[in-house]
């Protein structure tokens, strides 16, 4: 019934959200009318409860779930991880975001070979699992306020890192992060563009992804969300989970503190 | 690559404090963070494509505004940035400098080009409408940029071959050719010093900004 119901309203927004229907309106007029009219009806909701079998079930060289796997908040609790995450983690000495650390879980207690999944294209095999993985996980963190920790000092260097890599400017077009996300009210054509250094923007941006894009049909992970980033910043490829992506994702973050996670949202 | 990074950490934490605990709940040091934001980026970007890692390589401007984090620079080193970017300006060999404004319509049109999925056989856009309101048609523009509209008009430019209009029509070839010239950390790219847009294609975009008859003058 609910899926039902999720198709036909899918219908209903690829209407409202073509170009010709949204021109005469603001992207996030669009938007919010929207979100208004799927309700409770987000197609992410789907990947949310495959993220949730894949979760509990024995996969993997292993047969294992991910049942013990530590998000941050102890072996197997998910609620609230994800507004904690990236965070530094003892047992790998590093400081990890949300798809960095799955594949140390997914290696270590799955036996699945970590680097052979970060290898592989977005929407493809694991890849396609990763990304009901985060839906599930973000899910259970919805509407909770980011609060990265700040303690340790690689938390502390990351942030500072993340700092560098967002204003980078680079590539023959001489673009950062910064030349779309570092001023408030801004558009690139008609999409408007989160200023993710302070708050509330950050939090808008930042606390929206994972999110589920209607333009696709696919459940964009913040991994694969950074990775188009750069490729249209005209930069060379960032590894998936690398410290960089990493590095961004504290910064934005922190920066996102006290505001609202509505992951995984929804997104043109 | 990994290990490297967890090593500058550990040695950076080490290196401040005569203990551990003290030494991580300490904020690192500039050069500390110069030094692990190196690290990090060695092991974390690869060549794909077209996109190689001397994207990664920054000159002076680069360098300076990406240093800079948003603030304004020094205005000694901004001017000096200018200079140097201004030395680069090449005006074209025939001496016109205008084009056709609706082939600099397509240009400002298409935002394709440069990125890890294009080819390096075709050719660039020049994106310029992602960012600038330009003709009044195109209801779909960024404003990440000024509104370009009636970019001529409003400068007073009514025949672009006149003697009058020279300074302006130069600027704009400049500006275009390479923006940092005139603002050290100007947002736009450098059309013309990176090789983006060819002569032709920027005589065609000067077009579509100071010809009387583009829809931008209307």
């Amino acid at each position: 019934m609910k899926t039902y119901l999720i198709t036909t309203l899918l219908g209903f927004a690829a209407v409202l959200l073509s170009p010709l229907a949204s021109a005469q309106k603001t992207t996030a007029e669009g938007i919010a009318e929207y979100r208004a009219m799927l309700a409770d009806g987000n197609p992410a909701e789907l990947f949310e409860a495959k993220g949730e079998v894949l979760w509990k079930q024995a996969r993997g060289p292993k047969n294992a779930t991910l049942e013990k796997c530590d998000l941050g908040k102890g072996a197997g609790v998910v609620k609230g991880a994800f507004v904690e995450l990236p965070r530094f983690f003892a047992d790998t000495q590093r400081v990890q975001d949300l798809e960095s650390r799955l594949l140390t879980c997914m290696e270590v207690q799955q036996g699945f070979n970590a680097a052979d999944i970060a290898k592989t294209r977005f929407g493809e095999g694991e890849q396609k699992n990763m990304e009901s993985l985060v839906a599930y996980i973000s899910a259970e963190s919805k509407d909770m306020k980011f609060n990265l920790p700040q303690t340790h000092a690689q938390e502390k260097l990351m942030y500072e890192v993340g700092k560098k890599v967002f204003y980078l400017r680079g590539g023959p077009m001489d673009f950062s992060c910064a030349s779309c996300h570092s001023e408030d009210n801004k558009r690139v054509r008609l999409q408007d563009l989160p200023n993710l250094t302070k708050q509330p923007s950050a939090s808008v941006g930042f606390g929206s992804w994972p999110a589920y894009r209607v333009s696709g049909g696919e459940l964009w992970s913040m991994q694969r969300r950074l990775n188009d980033c750069y490729r249209q910043q005209r930069f060379p490829f960032p590894g998936y989970a690398s410290d960089a992506t990493i590095a961004l994702g504290v910064y934005m973050g922190v920066n996102a503190k006290s505001g609202v996670s509505t992951a995984p949202a929804l997104k043109r | 690559m990994k290990t490297n990074h967890t090593k500058t950490i550990a040695l950076a934490c080490a290196l401040t404090a005569t203990s551990l605990l003290a030494g991580c709940t300490m904020a690192p040091t500039s050069a500390q963070v110069d030094e692990a934001t190196r690290q990090v980026l060695k092991s974390s970007f690869r060549e794909q494509g077209i996109a190689k890692l001397d994207r990664l390589q920054l000159d002076a401007s680069n360098q300076a505004c990406s240093d800079s984090e948003g603030n304004t620079l020094d205005d000694k080193l901004g001017k000096a940035i200018e200079a140097e970017n201004l030395k680069t300006v090449k005006f074209p060999a025939d001496g016109k400098l205008l084009g056709n404004w609706a082939e600099g319509e397509k240009i400002a049109q298409n935002g394709r080009g440069l990125t890890w999925t294009d080819s390096a056989a075709a050719a660039n856009g020049g994106s310029c409408y992602n960012c600038h309101q330009i003709s009044k048609a195109e209801v779909s523009y960024g404003s990440i940029g000024p509104s370009l509209y009636n970019y001529a008009k409003l400068r007073g430019v009514s025949d672009p071959a006149a003697v009058a209009s020279k300074p302006i029509v130069d600027y704009t070839w400049g500006k275009l050719w390479n923006s940092k010239a005139y603002n050290a950390c100007s947002g736009m790219p450098r059309f013309g010093h990176a090789n983006i847009l060819t002569v032709e294609q920027i005589k065609d975009v000067m077009a579509l900004l100071l010809d009387p008859k583009s829809p931008v003058n209307q």
